[in-house]
C-alpha cells in the first residue's frame, strides 16, 4: 500500500509550518525523511495520523488505498490509526505507559482493532516480542516498562505498532534516544520488519548516518518544504540542492558527498561505522 | 469458555500471582511496620505533652475536704498510678492502652472509649460524607477543566475553585445556616437526625449505615438530609483545593508522549482518558486528597459547632477547656491514628496505581 502526501500544508496558531510537502512512501521501500530541527518533519508524521497539535489547520491530500485521511472524522480515523498506519516515537522512556505492562500495551488496540480475545491476544503478543527479538518473551510480557533498557523499550514500542499488522509505520526519530551501540540493532530489525512484511517505511531523522545505513529514498526538507527527494545513493552522493550538500558537509569527520573532488574519498561510506551488524 | 482453556487458566494463575504478588506483599508490611511504629511515637508524644501541661490533676478531681486529707490524696494518688515514676506511668498508661482502657472522663465521669465510641463515629460520617464528595466533585471538575483549557469552563472553574479554598469553613457554615435553615428552610436544622426520632441501632456508628442496614429509611433519609449542608460546607475547601490540583496534574500527563502514543494507536477516547490520563495524574492527587482530610478534620470542629453535630470536634473543645485530660489524650491518640491509617492508605493506594512503587 502506497502512502502519499501532496500539497500539504500546516498552520499552527496562524503561521504556516508546512508549505505543500509532497512525498510517497511505498510498500516494502524505507523512505528517509531527513532535515534539520523545525523543519517539518515530525509535523509531517503527526499530520498522517492527525495527532498535530490542537488548532492547527491543514490542507492538501495525505492519501492511503484511495481515502484522503485529512477528510476523516476522529472515529473514522481511529480506524486507520495502529491499524493501519503506526508510528513509532523518540523516545521509548517516554512513549510507553508507565504504569501498564508490556503485555497490557501489547494487546489493547489488538482487541480493539482486531476484536481478538485476551488469550488469542496475549499468544500474539509473545510472537511479536519474538520477532522484535526480546530475551523471555513469556516473562518480558508480565513487566513494565522501566524494567527494561532504552533499545529493548523501543523493540517493544516497534512490537506495539506492528501488533495489528499496519501496512504503513511512521518511524520518529527511532533512535535519536538511543545508545550509538543499540541504535544498529533497531535500524536493522526495522529494515527486516520492512522486507519481511511488505511494510511502507517513512522513517523521520535528522541523522543522515541513520539515513545512509537503511533508506531506500531519501527526502530533504528545509523550512516546512521538500527539496530535494529520489534513491538513497543518488541523494546522498550527487545532491543537487545547496541544502542537501550543505547538511552532508555539515557531518563531522564525514567527506562524501560534497562534490567538491579534492575533499571527496571514494569508496567511503556514510554510515555509523558501516552497515549495521 | 471452551472446557480445555479453563484448566490452563487455571492452572497458570498461582504462578503468575505469587510473582505478582510477593512484592507488593513485602510493601505492605514495609508500611504497616512503619505505621505501628509511628502508633507508638504518638502514644509517647500525647502523653508526655498531656504532663507537661501545669495542672494537677488530683485538685481537678477531689473537692476541696478531700484535698485537705493527705491520705486521701496519697490513696488518690496510688490508685491512679500517680505516685510511680513518669516511665512507669507511661508503661502503665500502655499497658491499659493495649487493653482498650484510655482511662476514665473527669467530665463524664465514663471510660474515655465510651465517650469517643459515641462521638468519633459521628465526625467520622461527616469527614467521610465530606471527604466522598470533594474527591467525585474535584477530580470531577479538574478534568474537565483540563480537557477545556482556557475556555469558558475553565475560567469557571477557576473562580470558583479559588472561592472555595479562600472562604472560611466557619463563615460559610454560618452563612449556610442561616441561609439554608433558617430563611430557605431547604435543609434541616441542627443534629444527625431529627429531634422525634431514635438513633438506629448501633452497629458501625454511622446514622447513614446503620440505619440502611436496618431498614429504618425514614431516618436513613433523615440522616442523609442533616448530612448534606455540614458535609458540603466542610468539602468546599477540599474541593476546590482537589479542583487546582487535579487540573494541573491532567494537564501535565496530556502533555506526556505516551498519551500521544495511545492517540497512534487508535485507542478510543475514552480509554485514553481513564488509563493514560486520569490514572497517572491520580499520585499527586491522592497526596493531597490524603493531606486535605487531615483538614477535614480539623475544620469539623468549627462546623460541629455551628450545626450543634454531636462529633469529637465538639469533644475535644470541651475536654480542652475543661483540662480533662484523659479525654484531650483519647481524642489526640484517635486523631493520631486517622492521620496514620490514611497514610498507610494513600501509600497503598500509590503502590496499587503506581507498579514503580512495588516493583524494583
Amino acid at each position: 500500500m502506497t502512502l502519499t502526501i501532496s500539497a500539504l500544508k500546516v498552520s499552527i496558531g496562524g503561521s504556516e509550518i508546512l508549505h505543500g510537502v509532497d512525498l510517497e512512501v511505498r510498500a516494502g521501500r524505507v523512505h528517509g525523511l531527513a532535515g534539520e530541527s523545525g523543519s517539518g518533519k515530525t509535523m509531517t508524521g503527526l499530520a498522517v495520523l492527525g495527532l498535530l497539535p490542537h488548532g492547527s489547520r491543514t490542507a492538501g491530500r495525505i492519501e492511503l488505498a484511495g481515502r484522503d485521511l485529512l477528510g476523516l472524522s476522529t472515529k473514522e480515523l481511529n480506524v486507520v490509526r495502529g491499524a493501519e498506519i503506526a508510528m513509532v516515537f523518540q523516545d521509548p522512556a517516554t512513549s510507553l505507559h508507565p504504569m501498564l505492562t508490556v503485555g497490557r500495551q501489547l494487546t489493547e488496540h489488538m482487541r480493539h482493532h482486531l476484536g481478538l480475545g485476551a488469550k488469542e491476544a496475549r499468544a500474539r503478543a509473545l510472537e511479536l516480542l519474538a520477532k522484535v527479538r526480546i530475551p523471555g518473551p513469556e516473562a518480558a510480557i508480565d513487566r513494565y516498562p522501566h524494567q527494561f533498557s532504552g533499545g529493548m523499550r523501543q523493540r517493544i514500542a516497534i512490537a506495539i505498532a506492528l501488533a495489528c499488522e499496519p501496512k504503513v509505520l511512521i518511524a520518529d526519530e527511532p533512535t535519536t534516544a538511543l545508545d550509538v551501540t543499540v541504535q544498529a540493532g533497531v535500524l536493522r530489525l526495522l529494515r527486516g520488519l520492512c522486507d519481511d512484511l511488505g511494510l511502507a517505511v517513512l522513517l523521520v531523522t535528522h541523522d543522515l548516518g541513520v539515513m545512509s545505513a537503511v533508506a531506500d529514498e531519501v527526502s530533504v526538507m528545509k523550512d516546512g518544504l521538500v527539496v530535494e527527494t529520489g534513491p538513497r545513493g543518488q541523494v546522498l552522493r550527487e545532491p543537487r540542492h545547496p541544502y542537501t550538500r550543505a547538511l552532508l558537509d555539515a557531518l563531522p569527520g564525514e567527506t562524501v558527498g560534497t562534490g567538491t573532488p579534492g575533499r571527496e574519498t571514494p569508496g567511503q561510506d556514510l554510515t555509523l561505522g558501516g552497515e549495521p551488524r | 469458555m471452551s472446557p480445555t482453556s479453563a484448566p490452563s487458566k487455571t492452572g497458570k494463575a498461582p504462578s503468575r500471582a505469587s510473582r505478582k504478588r510477593s512484592p507488593l506483599a513485602r510493601f505492605l508490611v514495609r508500611r504497616v511496620v512503619t505505621a505501628l511504629l509511628l502508633a507508638l511515637g504518638i502514644t509517647l508524644v500525647t502523653f508526655v505533652l498531656t504532663n507537661l501541661v501545669p495542672g494537677d490533676p488530683v485538685s481537678a478531681n477531689l473537692g476541696q475536704r478531700a484535698l485537705g486529707d493527705p491520705a486521701i490524696v496519697a490513696q488518690w494518688r496510688a490508685d491512679h498510678g500517680l505516685d510511680k515514676p513518669l516511665p512507669q506511668q507511661y508503661l502503665l498508661y500502655l499497658g491499659g492502652l493495649v487493653h482498650g482502657d484510655l482511662g476514665e472522663s473527669q467530665q463524664s465521669h465514663r471510660p474515655v472509649s465510651e465517650d469517643l465510641a459515641d462521638f468519633v463515629p459521628a465526625t467520622l460520617e461527616l469527614a467521610g460524607a465530606a471527604i466522598l464528595v470533594s474527591l467525585v466533585l474535584g477530580v470531577a471538575f479538574g478534568v474537565f477543566a483540563a480537557l477545556r483549557r482556557d475556555r469558558l469552563p475553565d475560567h469557571v472553574l477557576r473562580v470558583l475553585s479559588l472561592v472555595g479554598i479562600s472562604v472560611p469553613t466557619f463563615w460559610l457554615a454560618l452563612v449556610a445556616f442561616y441561609i439554608f435553615f433558617y430563611r430557605l428552610q431547604v435543609t434541616p436544622g441542627s443534629g444527625r437526625i431529627d429531634p422525634g426520632m431514635t438513633a438506629p441501632p448501633h452497629v458501625t456508628g454511622l446514622y447513614t449505615i446503620d440505619s440502611a442496614l436496618a431498614g429504618q429509611w425514614d431516618v436513613f433519609s433523615s440522616a442523609i438530609g442533616h448530612l448534606i449542608a455540614p458535609a458540603l460546607v466542610l468539602a468546599l475547601y477540599t474541593i476546590g483545593l482537589l479542583t487546582r490540583f487535579t487540573r494541573s496534574a491532567v494537564l501535565e500527563v496530556l502533555g506526556q508522549d505516551y498519551v500521544r502514543a495511545a492517540r497512534a494507536k487508535g485507542l478510543p477516547g475514552r480509554v485514553i482518558l481513564f488509563r493514560y490520563v486520569v490514572r497517572p495524574a491520580l499520585v499527586p492527587i491522592i497526596t493531597v486528597a490524603g493531606l486535605a482530610f487531615g483538614s477535614l478534620l480539623s475544620g469539623t470542629v468549627l462546623v460541629e459547632a455551628v450545626f450543634a453535630w454531636p462529633g469529637v470536634g465538639q469533644y475535644a473543645y470541651k475536654s480542652a477547656t475543661t483540662l480533662d485530660l484523659p479525654a484531650v489524650m483519647g481524642v489526640g491518640l484517635v486523631v493520631g491514628g486517622v492521620y496514620l491509617i490514611i497514610n498507610l492508605v494513600v501509600d497503598v493506594l500509590y503502590g496499587v496505581i503506581d507498579p514503580r512503587v512495588r516493583v524494583s
